[in-house]
């Protein structure tokens, strides 16, 4: 590793660590507050794979060139492919079960 | 001296700052919990308990990158993994049909 590089590589670990404690907080706002299960499904998938895929390269980037950075490259890519997929069953599960979607005006949380 | 022990800000290392989004993320999680618990439908539980799955991953990973023992990224993959085989078996197997991919 070129040594003049690492104050940037330790800025990017910081940065993408707070960026996916924030995304990951913003899934967890949304599985919290939101009305029904399709909305919940779609801030699971997108904003918490997001939050995973920040946090995850991060953890790349601190580990670095070698065996195990490749391994957590590995999940990075298998969390972006699964958590929507995942995500996508779950909300066809519930639309086979006859399960509403919300519109306004109605109150359940 | 490897990337863990550099000092970020005022005496704290880059395994320190790490070790503290560890904890942010099961506060996250702990949040998470709560619509695994209440959930008015099982779907909304599955979905709980794929998202607690998820950070799950994250924070073993983060764990093995601050602690430096890779061997925590073995079984933040087969976490995964397993977190995923869940979520599509139960979706799959709960509906009369089965066809949810």
């Amino acid at each position: 590793m070129i040594e003049a590089l690492e104050p940037v590589r330790i800025g990017l670990v910081l940065v993408f660590v707070l960026l996916g404690l924030f995304f990951t907080f913003v899934s967890m706002t949304g599985v919290i507050r939101l009305p029904d299960i399709y909305s919940r499904a779609h801030t699971a998938s997108q904003a918490d794979t997001l939050g995973a895929g920040f946090a995850l390269a991060a953890v790349a980037l601190v580990i670095g060139w070698d065996g195990a950075g490749f391994k957590s490259l590995i999940l990075l890519f298998f969390i972006f492919v699964t958590n929507p997929t995942a995500a996508h069953g779950i909300a066809r599960a519930a639309f086979e079960e006859g399960i509403v979607p919300w519109t306004e005006g109605d109150d359940r949380r | 001296m490897s990337l863990v022990d550099t000092a970020v800000v005022a005496g704290y290392t880059v395994s320190d700052v790490l070790l503290l989004a560890a904890a942010g993320f099961v506060v996250l999680a702990i949040g998470m919990l709560y619509r695994a618990v209440k959930g008015p439908t099982m779907q909304d539980r599955v979905l709980a308990v794929n998202v607690l799955g998820t950070n799950t991953v994250v924070i073993l990973a983060i764990l093995g990158a601050a602690l430096s023992e890779p061997t925590f990224l073995d079984i933040a993959l087969i976490y995964a993994l397993l977190n995923f085989l869940m979520a599509i078996a139960i979706s799959k197997f709960t509906v009369e049909r089965g066809g949810v991919l």
